[in-house]
This record gives C-alpha cells, structure tokens and sequence, in this order.
C-alpha cells in the first residue's frame, strides 16, 4: 500500500517538476520580451512562417469540415423535423469549437514539429551555444519570436478558418440541401453571438502558445544527435495536440460552463 | 600558485564536470596569461571540448573555481554573464554554422546581432574576414550547406574571430583542413595572438599545429592537466603520458579501450 501511494507520488511529483520547468522556460523567453534588443525580423520571419504559410492546409481542413458538418447535422435533424438549425449549428460549431481546434491540431503537426526539428538541430550541433557567445541570447533569438508568432497568429488563422469553414457549410447546404440561400445566411448570423467568436479566438491564441512553447521547449532540450531530434518532435506535436485538448474544455468551461 | 592567479587571462582551479555517473573533469588546474597562445592536447574524449565549454559558461562545472581577468564566473548572473561573453569568440569543433542564414550572415552574426551594427558595414568586415581565412567574396552568399567540412571550419573560424575579441577559443582548428590549408589556419592564429594581442586557448591532436600556434601546451588526461610547459619542453618532457601521445604510440600508460579483433 505505501510502496503504491510512494509511486503516485512519485509521478505527482515528477508531473510538477515538468511543469515547473516548463513555466520557468515560458516565464524566462517571456521576459526578453521587456528588455531590448528586439529581434524584428526574426518575429516576421516566424510570423510568415507560422501563418502565411499555414493557410493552405487550414483553408483545407476548415472548408471540409464546415461541409462535412451541414452534411451531418442535416442528415441527423431531418429525423425530428429540424432541418432549419442546420446553419446555426454550422456557424456555432466552427466559431466556438472547430476552427480552433481543428487550426490547432493542424499548425501542431506542421509548425510545432518544424520548430522542434529546427531547435533541436541546433541544439545537437552546438548552434544554440555558438549564439551565446555570439552574445546573442538563444531565448531571445529563437523563441521568443515563435513565440508570439503562435500566440499572434493563431486568432488570424482561426478566424480565416472560421470565415471558410461557415462558406463550407453554406455551400452544401445552398447546393446539396436545397436550403435557400437568403434564408441560410440570415440563419447563420442570427444566433451568432460576439463570445461565440471571441472564445474561439481566445483559444487561438492559447493553442498558437502552446504549440509554439511545446516546439520550442522540446528542441531546446533535444539531446543525442537525430535521434534525439525525431524524439523531441514527437513529443513535440502529441504534447501539443493533448493540451489543446485540454484547454480547450478549460476555456469552454470558462465561458459557457455555469 | 594562487596568488599570481589573479595576473592571469585565466585561471582555472579544482574544476570537476561529470555527466550523470561519468566524471569527465576531475579537478582541473590550468593557467593562461594575457596574450598567451595556450594549447591543450590529450586524447579522444578525454573532455578538453568539456573543459573549454565549462570556461566558456556553456557547461555548468558541478565544482571549482574559473576567474577570468581575476573575476570569479562560476555561478554568475545572467547579466554579468552576457557581458563577460562579449570578451569571447570561440570555434566549436563542429563548425556550429547557422544553416538558415548566408555564409557571411554567419559571420557578421556577432556583429550585427551582438553589438548592433549596421548589416552593410557587418558585411564588409565579414568579408575581409572570409578572406583572411582563404574563401573570396563569391563564397559569402553561399549557405553553409553549400560548403566542404574544411571550407565551414573557416566560415567558423572567421566567425569566431569577427568581433575581435579579447579569448579566442579554438577547438581543433585545423582538423578537416589539407597541410597547406592548416598552415595558413595557424598563422592566422599566431597573427591574432601576437598582432592583436588577443589570447588563445586552443585544443588541437595535431602536434604539428601545436608546436606552431602554442607558447605554452598542456595535456589533459584522465580529467586532470598531466603536464604543461612551454612548446619546445614537450620534446623532452620526461612524462611517459606525453611521450606516447606525441609519438603516437599505441603502446604505453595510456591505454586505448579497444580489443584486439
Ligand atoms: N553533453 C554531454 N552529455 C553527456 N556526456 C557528454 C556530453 N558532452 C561530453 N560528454 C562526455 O564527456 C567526455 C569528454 O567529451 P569531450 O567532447 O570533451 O571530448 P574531447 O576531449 O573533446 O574529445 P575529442 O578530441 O574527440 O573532441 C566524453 O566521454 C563524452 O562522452
Ligand atoms: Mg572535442
């Protein structure tokens, strides 16, 4: 019984120190931010990379799921006769859930993995030393910028994701179900509220943190050559995705729960 | 000892680094003065690139005590730290060049970010650095991928020499480069050191390099500094240890873990 109560704890303990390290890491890359220099164009430069560069694949993914969704709401509410909810259940669902999420999981595998496998090469070929004593500070120089390139770009992201999401659903729902299209954008906005909007841009802002923290936090602490770099994206991108997950029942509750 | 300690560029005592249950250093003692070209020698893995890393502040020695200009660094603060650096320049034995930026962004890294130059003006000296090291003008819009291992070591070399610092570490300088190439390699080094007066802690296995570049050569073994004195003692040193290891021998009191297929 102790032996087992020892190894909860034990794992406790290890589960705070993690975390602990991790705010510590956040907390001391966040401070650079207050004291000159600022390296602008390396913030650019990730800000491209993080957003511009992702809009392809979120266009993509945002679009099909706004379909998908019309497509699902309409087959299951026609069994009680409430075909009519099917715009407003699109518009809440992407707004509140889908955008961000979906947005998240996506830059999680394509810009967190990038920065891990970046960060990490760095790290294992003495790169990140060669920066400090070039005088440069490497939390200021590589992640700071990914950083708040994350947390910047995400609601930009989500709330493009939103817009082709919502077109998403309009489409099946004007040229496969019939729906008038008149009627189905007069749906669409009718019970859409402000918050609706802004939580899923607060969580887009989070999840642009936390996959910028994850890819940055996990290459800077790869050892071990390629290995450890393979390693260090992985963990990368499924410690990502689990706190996206997460948070984003966190920051529901936070909003809507009562 | 320790009471001229305080005349010294740097002055390293007790120095103890182990990774998990491996002490590589173990009580390191070692000198060097101002404008004094130092060289380590000693065999593979015996943790010279450890021991310039731990003076550097890359690596946390776990004990002992580093002054540099008799100010003590161990332990520093973060903003004393940076400070300090700005007296360093170093090439890491495996180039450390950053991928994602041009050869002679590389170069004018320390200029440009570091001490906030103007990129044309970086640039210019950049490139009179790259010729200095033996690459013209057309190989500073090159990315470092782009280059041979002997070429990068120099991009690196001219790197670590563009803010002309105060300590220069080199570790393994000339390793990768042909005969001629290492010589001018070495002159160069000899030139910062006896030109600029810049000092130089270098860590070389080619003794050939080390009779040229060093005042003064010291052997690290088994985490402790075996041997050291001036360049031409190491011929008759009289320590079995540095005897094998200049010769080259396979056999002797140092023992090579390897066994015999
Ligand atoms: N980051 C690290 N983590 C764990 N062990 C390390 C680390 N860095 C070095 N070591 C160990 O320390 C020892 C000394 O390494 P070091 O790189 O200083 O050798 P070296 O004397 O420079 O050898 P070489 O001449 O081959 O470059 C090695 O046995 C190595 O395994
Ligand atoms: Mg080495």
């Amino acid at each position: 019984m102790v032996r087992f109560l020892a190894a909860i704890g034990a794992v406790f303990l290890g589960f705070l120190a993690a975390t602990g390290r991790l705010a510590m890491f956040a907390g001391l890359a966040l401070a650079t931010a207050f004291t000159p220099p600022y390296y602008l164009r390396a913030i650019l430069r990730e800000m491209i990379n993080v957003g511009y560069f992702s809009l392809p694949v979120v266009g993509l993914t945002a679009i099909f799921t706004g379909m998908v969704l019309a497509l699902q709401s309409y087959t299951g509410f026609s069994r009680f006769a409430a075909e009519g909810a099917v715009a407003t259940v699109v518009v809440l669902s992407v707004t509140r859930e889908l955008g961000p999420v979906i947005t998240g999981l996506m830059v999680a595998g394509r810009v967190g993995a990038a920065m891990a496998a970046e960060i990490g090469t760095m790290r294992v070929t003495d790169q990140i030393d060669a920066l400090t004593t070039l005088s440069t500070d490497p939390l200021r120089y590589l992640v700071l910028p990914r950083l708040l390139a994350g947390l910047i770009t995400l609601p930009m992201l989500v709330l493009v994701a939103d817009i082709i999401g919502v077109f998403g659903g309009y489409l099946v729902g004007v040229y496969r179900l019939g729906f008038n299209p008149e009627a189905y954008l007069n749906r669409t906005h009718q019970y859409l509220e402000t918050n609706d909007v802004v939580s899923g841009l607060v969580k887009a802002a989070v999840f642009g943190f936390i996959v910028a923290l994850m890819g940055c936090y996990h290459g800077y602490h790869s050892r071990g050559g390629a290995q450890g770099v393979g390693q260090a994206t992985t963990y990368a991108v499924v410690s990502a995705s689990v706190l996206i997950l997460v948070f984003n029942y966190l920051i529901t509750a936070a909003f809507f729960g009562r | 000892m320790s009471d001229c300690s305080a005349a010294s560029k740097i002055s390293v005592r007790g120095l103890r680094k182990s990774f998990g249950r491996k002490r590589v250093l173990n009580g390191v003692d070692i000198d060097c003065d101002s404008a004094e070209s130092l060289v380590i020698i000693g065999g593979s893995g015996t943790g010279k690139s450890v021991l310039v890393k731990c003076i550097v502040g890359l690596l946390r020695p776990e004990a002992g005590s580093i002054r540099i200009d008799g100010v003590e660094t161990v332990g520093l603060g973060r903003g004393a730290r940076e400070r300090l650096v700005q007296k360093f320049g170093m090439l890491f034995q495996g180039s450390a060049l950053f991928d994602s930026l041009r050869v002679w962004e590389n170069v004018a890294f320390g200029l440009i970010q570091g001490r906030a130059m103007e990129r044309q003006a970086a640039k210019e000296i950049a490139l009179a650095k790259l010729e200095a090291v033996g690459l013209g003008p057309e190989v500073g819009n090159l990315w470092p991928a782009e280059l041979s291992g002997g070429m990068q070591k120099r991009v690196a070399l001219a790197r670590a020499i563009a803010t002309e610092p105060e300590i220069l570490f080199f570790d393994e300088p000339t390793t990768g480069l042909d005969p001629i190439m290492a010589d001018v390699i070495n002159e160069l080094i000899v030139k910062c050191v006896r030109e600029a007066g810049t000092t130089a802690v270098s860590i070389t296995h080619d003794l050939v390099s080390a009779r040229k570049i060093a005042d003064r050569i010291a052997m690290l073994h088994q985490g402790r500094i075996i041997w050291q004195g001036p360049t031409p003692d190491v011929d008759h040193s009289d320590n079995p240890y540095v005897e094998q290891f200049i010769h080259g021998r396979a056999e002797g009191p140092i023992k090579m873990e390897v066994r015999a297929m």
